[in-house]
């Protein structure tokens, strides 16, 4: 570490060598964050809730906890101090959790979620919640009752969404690492536009539990960092079977492939035609393309193939994911938890407390939902969706007998300018075109950047891989960062 | 594909949402209109796929069937919006 070097410019790997070296303490570390925030946040916007006090009293833990330690000689947490933000769809025990929602406005959880009891356990300093769609419904988190997060490389611009406010908080670097969630492209789809690399993990792999459901099918809990090997790092820390999620499955991680001389010659890399369309903007194709050479350049054998139920994803996933979440929601009743907005009589305790503590697109989303599922519709709609769903899955068996990961673009455009779809729910439906069928099919995506456009407004593309094949992923995108700079990028603030 | 005003109220009514009238005219034709873009998956012919179909791993697995303590009721309380000698406090069922 030279002198001038800030310690909010460190990487993870770059933190936890310094802190393990005696560099700095967690507490520098974590005033050098907490500071950053404080200077930046107002023009940003990444964070519902920030914890300063919390974080500077798990930093000074960390850090008493690192010397007793060595003195005994026993091994360290392998996150010890390591300072992260956390969506605000995850539960921290005590800390409000609000959805991005008005309805839970002053819920805070009595538990943790797994994915966050597991980084507390490696050591990690939670520096505050981050900013979302309403119950990560959205793709620009301008869906959120706390306000709109800016993106960091244009601030009239959105962050992506609904993992925005982690992706706008790495890319701020008001935090080395953040976790997100995504459920349609709610990691990828910000990475991509905020410049920095996210994983969406199989579904199984991490355990949802203390994730607040949205789409309980689709939903994973994601990793957003500024290289590969970060990601890679805490992914694995948040991987596992847990008795608290049925879905988890224990499928053992491979060895961690982020590492020198990591080698990718021989793999093949699938171009699936049905992700290059009209639409797509050039500047966007061009930089995958150009990035699909770099692979080949590398190494990586590139084959044309073909996924030919991708332009059933987006009708699919929009019946599945709002009947999904007409159910998950039915629980914000005002009985428990969350908004009670009368005591009137029961029945306008419901619909009163629902029709004021959700947003419009939650309450699309549930009217949605609850339509699809209701008597009548229930085959044509919901069925009908499941059945094409397994067609889609299947594209993607088919092509991973003959390649090892499918290379896409996350977005058809790079960050688009706040209000853009004002109140065209459509419009902002198709922004998730080429992230949704990854979690149809439950596989792996991870999303990394590639270039810029005219704009200087970051563009991403995404690997998908094979179920609980995160790792050829991983060796990748670590392959292609060590050989490319986009990902060192960072914006001016 | 599109919704009667009578069909948004009775979706509503369903979903326990107290909608506005403007909100029930809004969604009356955005939900036509996704209704519409959703149609084209009819086109497709699924009769072989089985009618429950599952995307998820076949290794799931179950914990054991040990009791074991859950939340304190203090803790499960915290969030309540009211409450009455330790229990949840609804108003009035019926009228």
């Amino acid at each position: 570490m030279s002198d001038t070097t800030e310690l909010t410019d460190l990487t993870v790997k770059e933190s936890l060598t310094a802190l393990t070296k005696g560099q700095i303490s967690s507490r520098e570390l974590t005033e050098a964050f907490l500071r950053r925030i404080s200077t930046h946040e107002a023009d940003v916007h990444a964070f519902i809730t920030t914890t300063p006090e919390m974080a500077l009293d798990m930093a000074d833990g960390a850090d008493d906890t690192r010397s007793q330690l060595k003195k005994e000689d026993k091994p360290i947490p392998a996150l010890l101090g390591l300072p992260l933000a956390i969506k605000d769809v995850l539960c921290v025990d005590g800390v409000r959790a609000t959805c991005g929602s008005k309805i839970l406005e002053d819920f805070k959880p009595p538990f943790n979620a797994t994915a966050v009891d597991k980084l507390l356990d490696s050591g990690i300093v939670i520096l505050g919640k981050t900013n979302t769609d309403e119950f990560a419904m959205g793709s620009s988190t301008e869906n959120s009752a706390y306000g709109v997060t800016h993106n960091p490389w244009d601030v009239k611009r959105v962050p992506g969404g609904s993992s925005g406010g982690s992706a706008a908080a790495v890319a701020a670097k008001f935090c080395p690492t953040a976790l997100g969630t995504d459920t349609g492209g709610s990691v990828r789809q910000p990475a991509a536009f905020c410049g920095v690399t996210g994983i969406k993990p199989t579904y199984g792999r991490v355990s949802r539990y203390g994730l607040i459901a949205y789409g309980s099918s689709l939903d994973t809990v994601g990793v957003l960092a500024r290289t590969a090997e970060d990601v890679e790092t805490i992914f694995r820390l948040t991987a596992g079977f847990d008795e608290r999620d049925a879905t988890t499955v224990d499928v053992p991680l491979a060895d961690a492939v982020c590492r020198d001389g990591a080698d990718i010659k021989g793999l093949r890399i699938g171009v699936p035609k049905e992700y290059f369309i009209k639409g797509i903007h050039p500047e966007v194709e061009q930089s995958v393309r150009d990035a699909i050479e770099t692979f080949r350049g590398l190494g990586a054998e590139i084959i044309d193939i073909s996924l030919p139920h991708t332009e059933f994803a987006l009708p699919v996933y929009y019946l599945i994911a709002p009947a999904e979440a007409s159910a998950n929601l039915a629980r914000y009743d005002g009985v428990r938890f969350g908004l009670r907005t009368t005591n009137e009589n029961m029945m306008q305790m419901f619909t009163e407390s629902r029709g004021v503590g959700f947003g419009p697109e939650v309450k699309r989303r549930i009217m949605l939902g609850t339509y699809a599922l209701s008597a009548g519709y229930y085959d044509a709609y919901y069925g009908q969706a499941q059945k094409v769903r397994m067609l889609i899955k299947a594209d993607f068996e088919d092509v991973f007998l003959k390649v090892d990961a499918v290379a896409a673009p996350v977005a058809p455009t790079t960050a688009f300018k706040i209000g853009r779809h004002g109140d065209d729910p459509l419009a902002m439906y198709l922004e998730d075109v080429f992230t949704l069928p990854a979690n149809l099919a439950g596989i792996p995506g991870l999303a990394f950047p590639t270039g810029f456009d005219n704009d200087r407004l970051p563009i991403g593309m995404q690997l998908m891989g094979k179920h609980f094949d995160e790792e050829t992923l991983f060796k990748l995108a670590h392959v292609f960062q060590h050989h490319t700079d986009w990902h060192l990028k960072t914006p001016v603030l | 594909m599109s919704l009667t005003f009578e069909e948004v109220e009775y979706i509503a009514m369903l979903a326990r949402l107290d909608l506005s009238l403007e909100e029930k005219q809004r969604y009356q034709q955005q939900l036509s209109d996704i209704l519409d873009h959703v149609a084209q998956l009819q086109k497709l012919d699924t009769h072989d796929i089985s009618s429950t179909p599952s995307h998820l791993p076949p290794r799931a697995r179950l914990r054991a069937d040990v009791p074991k303590n859950g939340l304190s009721r203090e803790r499960a309380l915290e969030n309540a919006p009211d409450l009455e000698e330790n229990q949840f406090k609804v108003p009035p069922v019926l009228g």
